[in-house]
């Protein structure tokens, strides 16, 4: 694995990258077709921009708009290095803090570069009309999130993944207009179509006429999102998936770190069985909110009954120095330990209070409503209690994915002509993301890295002409590779649709989202882990023998759908407990049992500082685990402390 | 709590479609609507049926894919609401609840509750959006927008393109939604090179489509879940005389590339 970081000091290595890539002429670049799978923030970006640089661009997304990509739903901000406030902001403080947020599992020089592009993601995002909050003078608003000690989040209400990503469909939208962007909307990436061991295109299903048909181009970007419905209950949006990663790795791309998942502190509690998802309530609630249980279990009284001296304000008290605003491996892992203390609060003892109370006196509801007044709303609508007069009850849950296919340096995948952007690769967030940085990250890899990085790509092959190209016909081998994908995907629909046992698919969700949960979510132990494995075998047999797909594959088949991605997260989990077993350390969101300190998690950068990528070797055969060593220069990796 | 659903089902477009009664039992008041879907299309299901296709995805309200006409209201009862953020606490016990597609011209109705609402999208192909090129930005705070101005772009630009506007409107004029968008770009200085050009190429791709006027009837603006106000679209009336008076004529200007879904 040669991850191509560039030579040369951190501060210069975006810029000598950028030097020494190989171009393509303005005119020659509409020769070249690139297929964008996805249309979030990472996706859509990738397709404006790379259509404004004058690519051919095929856009494919499962919706029906591009708008309803899942981005649509980050709440509280994005990151940039502007230091606007003056409050001691810089790039290396951003690189910095994101680095040790990650508990010193991702690549400097990535994270560096990240924190370098995040001040032109502003600069972009403004230009483009995003109504990000202002100041009474006129000037761009921050406020702060988990793991900073300064103010460097950028935000439109609690709604600025929606607002981010309007911009983007915008710039989407003037391409589509302009005849460069070819926009395929509730097409589903089957598969992925790879030629001599190069990605020449993918396989997508129509989800209305069932059509199954194979798309060509000179490279693919996956730009398909995060795993965390692996859990069933989540964070995320009902139709997200692994299918279009978990393709890619099954044709030879390598899956890296896929047990990095992030749990989420602050989110609506588990309360019923018919409950479909668990929305976030933004980490930036955390600015005003104030996070406590009782000091003593079995306390019945209503949290506005209970004194002070009788609440214990546990992230204040173990973490003086971030407080509530500590990252959210380590808060989640504090609230589930309160809980498992039989502190929690609510009906099933499985939530702790997000409290306002003293905001609300200090500055008015006014202030408070300003900042996130449709979250409350929505926590108003949900629960039916009102926030501004009790305080919200908050569990962790599944939220984001830090594991992803590896990718290197250009955002490329071990597979040549395979670019993986967005929370799709695994890039920039090591073992815990910190709040505000998906955004960031999105629109990087997005507007500023990939279109660049692709054209070296592209200008190296040098194969003008081939399939996927514009105007040609390609050779015989594609053909052979395409038919051969293409007889696949239909056998796989056909198998899916012979599903005719006992078990709603969504069950075998349930019940999937279980095992992981209980053995490999917030806290995971080697004996645990091998009892998942085991029972995820049973639950893939029972996939197979006892699920049930209603309807025909030539029409709208929602449960057909539900049934090809839940069939990807059952053999994906595999993966996940494999990588979880490996991983004999504890780092950001990975928390293994044995391997701790008072509570705290205990790294071991001797054996584990590396990235761990998986390749697949067939339906018999484990995957094979691949290394790629961590390396730190600028920074001296130490035990992460917020304390 | 127990209902009687009469939903709508509709095997395809050019199939003809029928209520149809479904009785569920046992549901918990803190279910949202779509759980109630769910649980409905899990009975069926089971019992060898298909399920009622409609649409959905983030279910906290932002993503705009949900879409339906309960007892004839666009997202139900509750006003200022999404249908994923109604709660069956919002019903009487036993009701009766008829649960429809959006019903507008343009949007074909697909497959029971699924409608086609791309023509939504071929609108603001047509010029809803700055056109600045990646790279080209000058530093975010070298613009200053007032807070007050700022804060009102925001609230136009909060519409999630569901299409509740053009449920409710005995018209199914798409006003509200493209003003919306025209005022969110018309109040901001990025948007201002553009903004004779955007709103005549947007009203006119809207008209196109075969979305009807406003009548002033202000159905929309009740059903708009993100309560975008109703006087965005006398604003996009004075944006829209403005430019085809005083800048580019109506219909003078060469025709579209084709717009796509």
């Amino acid at each position: 694995m040669d991850a191509r970081i560039p030579q040369g000091p951190l501060e210069q290595k975006w810029e000598h990258c950028l030097d020494s890539l190989q171009l393509i002429s303005p005119n020659n670049k509409r020769n070249y077709r690139v297929l964008v799978v996805g249309t979030g923030l990472a996706g859509a970006s990738a397709a404006a921009t790379l259509a404004e640089l004058g690519y051919q661009v095929e856009s494919f997304t499962f919706h029906d708009s591009p708008r309803r990509a899942h981005s649509v739903a980050a709440q509280g901000g994005i990151n940039a290095a502007k230091n606007y406030r003056g409050d001691g902001d810089s790039i290396h403080r951003l690189f910095y803090d994101t680095i040790k947020g990650g508990d010193f599992r991702s690549r400097e020089a990535n994270v560096y570069r990240l924190a370098q592009i995040s001040n032109q993601i502003i600069d972009q995002c403004v230009a483009q009309g995003v109504p990000f909050a202002r100041e009474y003078g006129g000037l761009l608003d921050n406020r702060s999130f988990g793991g900073a000690l300064v103010s460097r989040t950028f935000y439109a209400r609690g709604q600025t993944g929606q607002q981010l990503l309007l911009g983007a469909f915008g710039a989407l939208n003037r391409q589509i207009h302009a005849g460069q962007v070819t926009l395929h909307t509730r097409s589903e990436m089957v598969d992925l179509v790879v030629v001599d061991g190069v990605a020449r295109g993918i396989i997508t299903r129509d989800l209305v006429s069932g059509e199954i048909r194979p798309h060509l181009g000179d490279a693919v970007v996956l730009a398909s999102g995060g795993y965390s419905n692996v859990y069933y209950l989540s964070t995320n949006a009902a139709s997200c998936n692994v299918t279009a990663s978990f393709r890619g790795y099954k044709r030879g791309a390598l899956f890296a770190n896929p047990s990095f998942t992030q749990i989420h502190p602050t989110c609506i509690p588990m309360s019923h069985s018919g409950q479909s998802k668990l929305p976030l309530m933004s980490e930036s609630l955390r600015n005003h909110g104030r996070i406590w249980v009782p000091k003593k279990g079995g306390d019945q009284r209503p949290p506005e009954q209970i004194p002070e001296q009788d609440r214990d304000y546990f992230l204040e008290r173990k973490y003086p120095a971030y407080g509530n605003l500590s990252p959210r491996d380590i808060s989640s892992r504090a609230v589930k330990e309160v809980c498992d203390e039989g502190r929690g609060v609510g009906e099933m003892g499985r939530s702790v209070y997000l409290d306002f109370g003293d905001a609300i006196e200090r500055l008015g509801e006014k202030t408070i409503a300003e900042h996130y007044g449709n979250l409350f709303e929505m926590y108003h609508h949900i629960t039916d209690e009102n926030p501004y007069q009790t305080p919200m009850r908050i569990y962790p849950a599944a939220h984001y994915t830090m594991g992803g296919l590896w990718v290197d340096y250009h955002l490329m995948s071990n597979l040549p002509g395979l670019f993986v952007i967005g929370e799709a690769n695994f890039s920039d967030h090591g073992a815990n993301r910190l709040g505000a940085s998906a955004l960031m990250q999105g629109l990087a890899d997005g507007y500023f890295i990939l279109p660049q990085t692709i054209g070296d790509y592209l200008a190296g092959k040098g194969v003008v002409g081939s399939v996927g190209s514009v105007g040609s016909v390609g050779s015989e081998e594609d053909r052979v590779g395409v038919s051969e994908v293409l007889a696949q995907s239909h056998q796989r629909t056909e198998r899916l649709m012979a599903l005719k046992g006992d078990l709603s698919i969504r069950t075998l969700h349930q019940q999937l989202g279980s095992i992981l949960w209980n053995y490999c979510g917030m806290s995971r132990t080697a004996a645990g882990l091998s009892e998942a494995l085991q029972q995820l075998t049973e639950l893939k047999q029972r996939f197979w023998t006892r699920g049930r797909v209603t309807g025909e594959a030539g029409e709208i088949n929602q449960e057909l759908e539900r049934a090809g991605r839940v069939a990807d997260f059952v053999d994906f989990s595999e993966l996940m407990c494999r990588d979880a077993l490996a991983r004999k350390e504890s780092c950001g969101g990975h928390f293994r049992e044995e391997y701790q300190e008072q509570g705290e998690a205990v790294r071991d950068d001797q054996h584990f500082s590396h990235v761990s990528a998986w390749r697949y070797r067939g339906e018999t055969e484990p995957p094979e685990l691949e290394i790629e060593a961590l390396r730190f220069d600028a920074i001296h990796a130490q035990r992460r402390s917020y304390q | 709590m127990r209902f009687q659903l009469n939903i709508w089902r509709q095997r395809g477009p050019d199939q003809v479609g029928d209520l149809v009664s479904y009785r569920v039992e046992e549901i918990g008041a803190d279910l949202s609507f779509l759980e109630l879907i769910d649980h409905l299309n899990e009975q069926l299901i089971s019992s060898g049926e298909r399920p009622v296709a409609f649409e959905h995805d983030c279910r906290e309200g932002i993503c705009g894919a949900c879409s339906l006409m309960i007892n004839g209201v666009p997202h139900g009862p509750m006003g200022a609401t999404t249908t994923c953020q109604l709660y069956m606490r919002n019903f009487e016990e036993g009701a009766e609840i008829t649960v429809e597609p959006w019903r507008a011209g343009p949007f074909r109705v697909i497959q029971d509750l699924v409608v086609d609402r791309s023509p939504f999208d071929r609108i603001l192909q047509a010029g809803g959006y700055v056109s600045v090129h990646t790279g080209e930005a000058p530093d975010a705070n070298g613009l200053p927008v007032s807070k007050e101005v700022a804060d009102r772009a925001f609230e136009a630009a909060n519409c999630i393109g569901c299409g509740a506007c053009v449920a409710a409107c005995p018209n199914a004029s798409a006003m509200l939604f493209v003003a919306a968008k025209v005022t969110h770009l018309a109040l901001l200085p990025q948007g201002q090179p553009e903004r004779e050009h955007r709103v005549v190429s947007m009203v006119e791709a809207m008209d196109a489509e075969g979305f009807g006027n406003c009548s002033n009837h202000y159905q929309c603006a009740d059903a708009c879940p993100k309560e975008i106000p109703i006087v965005l679209i006398a604003r996009l009336n004075r944006e829209f005389i403005n430019a085809a008076l005083l800048g580019r004529a109506f219909g003078e200007h060469s025709p579209h590339h084709v717009h796509q879904e």
